[in-house]
């Protein structure tokens, strides 16, 4: 009995400091947050927030920003993970080769990943702004010098995804380096014997071998991207602005960063908190769609 | 057929130097320019500098200025990042300890409720987190926002479904018997884990500072809501957040003020880079 008591003191007292500090930060700010998007709640202390049950959602359905936001979101998420895993897969490929200092390359190229999102945003501010022009005008090309990519508002998405890109391809082709270095050798030796080229080679033997590696990759890579917030917020701002459907814009306000700004730019917590809600159902849903998806694909070994 | 294979070898080593290239290029970009004073940049942001020595012109410049306060946000980026990971370390590993030796329902959802941490995105939480934040400063007393403890507090919450994960997963390979054999030399409970099962720990605590060092090094938005940006206390993206955001662009103090925010994980990177590749992949494959 003394031992039960005991044992249950200590379970509770090596808990207590991890729990409370989760508990403080993230358990009761989600149901707090919960409550508040069915309000009309303002943040502002003394002020008793008011039910208004579903009526921040019902707005937001018709709201264009947020509808512009949603799509421009998708488009960013999807093109991101393309261009990011096709790169990734690429440079495991050539990083897993007989090539000299691979190890050297495979570091290199991972770097990036190491530099945060705000200042990465602000680095490729400066490239899109006055590096590339200034190639365009040593090389000679007209419309590289002129060309102003954050001032247009899907070339400023484009440069977005380079960015995201530059930073996350290197951390990705890790994954896929391990991937690959567990493909056994026997098999690839047995298809070159039974003369595959390396096409062959790659969509019937490493692609199926390195499926569940695609499945996390692809599930990181569409969270991450889906969650930008700091190279946005450095390199675009949000900016430039669009029409759609009759109503300016922000055509880089992806999802995270237009959550913030109609809380705390627009002043209406109520309505960022119902949509910061439907962003969480929308990434859960997305992501385990993608997953399942991904797992029908694998093989087991 | 060998010379052939020789040379797509050293074909795929150029071509991989090529992309090489084209990956370090922006930290060209960053050196070159830094290196620079203000007008140089506007006429050629492509040149090499004319002098190398304002790079060290430009480091005293932000260094001293008093309005981006660079050196005190170093220092105060050291005390979160210092502090955070060492109590997130301690205190995810004590609670993965427990929920992984104690067989209760208590126990089980305490776990789960630690994993459903992992699928709240930070945005869902945000808002409510500093308005309660400001309210335990109001009924408590205790102020939340724009402290080192509500920072700390916040990075353990945040940081500790994660940790706590990868504690669980290994401790789970620990031996029980270890255990066992202490308890029968008249070790208590607490002993057993300070003085047995944390040496054991080791390598995932390697694995989980690093995880979390780089994101709170780099961290951007949870510390703008809780510090509050151009407030007392400033990490380094806040302060160069405030900078870059308010000037009209002076390029050749904000790249100035990039590399100087790089430079420490480079460096550690340099350092331990077998630990850190291995540890962020591990951390990706939860």
């Amino acid at each position: 009995m003394k031992k039960k008591v005991k044992d249950k003191i200590v379970f509770w007292s090596f808990l207590a400091p991890a729990l409370l500090c989760f508990g403080i930060v993230v358990i009761i700010p989600f149901f707090m947050g919960v409550y508040y998007s069915m309000t009309d709640w303002t943040a502002i202390a003394g002020i008793k927030p008011n039910w208004v049950g579903l009526d921040n959602y019902v707005s937001m359905l018709g709201n264009r920003a947020f509808n512009y936001s949603f799509i421009r979101t998708f488009v960013f998420s999807l093109f991101s993970v393309l261009s990011i895993n096709i790169i990734a897969l690429s440079l495991a490929i050539l990083v897993t080769r007989e090539i000299k200092f691979k190890n050297f390359f495979r570091a290199g190229f991972f770097v990036p990943n190491l530099i945060g999102g705000l200042v990465l945003g602000y680095i490729w501010q400066f490239i899109f702004k006055s590096v590339v022009p200034s190639i365009g005008g040593v090389l000679g090309i007209k419309a590289l010098e002129d060309i102003m990519i954050l001032a247009e508002p899907n070339l400023a998405l484009f440069g977005l995804i380079v960015a995201f890109s530059w930073q996350y391809a290197g951390y990705i082709m890790m994954i896929y380096v391990a991937a690959l270095l567990n493909v056994p050798q026997e098999l690839i030796e047995a298809s070159e014997i039974d003369g595959a080229n390396f096409w062959e080679r790659f969509k019937n033997i490493t692609i199926p071998m390195i499926a569940q590696a695609i499945t996390i990759t692809s599930f990181l890579t569409l969270v991450t991207s889906f969650k930008q917030y700091d190279i946005i917020v450095a390199l675009t701002n949000g900016g430039p602005v669009d029409i759609f459907k009759g109503e300016i814009v922000n055509s880089t306000e992806l999802l995270a960063v237009h959550i913030y700004n109609v809380a705390f730019k627009y002043n209406n917590m109520a309505e960022g908190q119902a949509r910061a809600i439907v962003f969480f159902i929308v990434l859960t849903v997305v992501s385990m769609i993608q997953v399942n998806m991904n797992k029908k694909k694998e093989v087991e070994m | 057929m060998f010379t052939s294979k020789k040379t797509i070898n050293i074909i795929l080593t150029v071509l991989t130097f090529l992309i090489f290239l084209v990956t370090i290029f922006p930290f060209i970009v960053v050196i070159i320019n830094s290196s620079k004073a203000s007008l140089e940049i506007v006429m050629d942001p492509i040149a090499l500098p004319k002098n190398w020595i304002q790079l060290f012109k430009n480091i005293a410049e932000i260094w001293s200025k008093p309005s981006i306060r660079y050196s005190s946000s170093v220092l105060s980026s050291v005390i979160i990042t210092v502090g955070s990971l060492t109590l997130i370390t301690i205190f995810s590993s004590m609670a993965a300890w427990v929920l992984v030796r104690t067989k209760s329902a208590a126990s089980t959802i305490i776990f789960l409720l630690f994993l459903s941490g992992l699928i709240i995105p930070f945005q869902v939480v945000m808002f409510p987190l500093v308005a309660f934040f400001r309210m335990i400063g109001g009924v408590i007393g205790i102020p939340m926002l724009r402290t080192y403890h509500g920072m700390i507090i916040a990075y353990i919450g945040f940081g500790a479904p994660l940790s706590i994960f990868m504690f669980h997963g290994f401790i789970k390979s620990i031996p029980l018997e270890l255990e066992e054999a202490a308890t029968i030399d008249g070790c208590s409970k607490p002993q057993i884990f300070f003085k047995i099962i944390m040496p054991i720990l080791k390598p995932i605590f390697v694995t989980v500072i690093i995880l979390n060092g780089i994101w709170i090094w780099n961290d951007y938005l949870l510390p703008a809501l809780v510090l509050g940006v151009g407030q007392q206390i400033q990490t380094i993206p806040l302060a160069i957040a405030a900078f870059a955001g308010s000037f009209v662009k002076k390029w050749d103090l904000i790249m100035t003020a990039v590399l100087m925010a790089a430079m420490p994980i480079i460096i550690a990177f340099l350092f331990a880079q077998k630990h850190i590749i291995k540890g962020m992949v591990a951390g990706s494959i939860k």
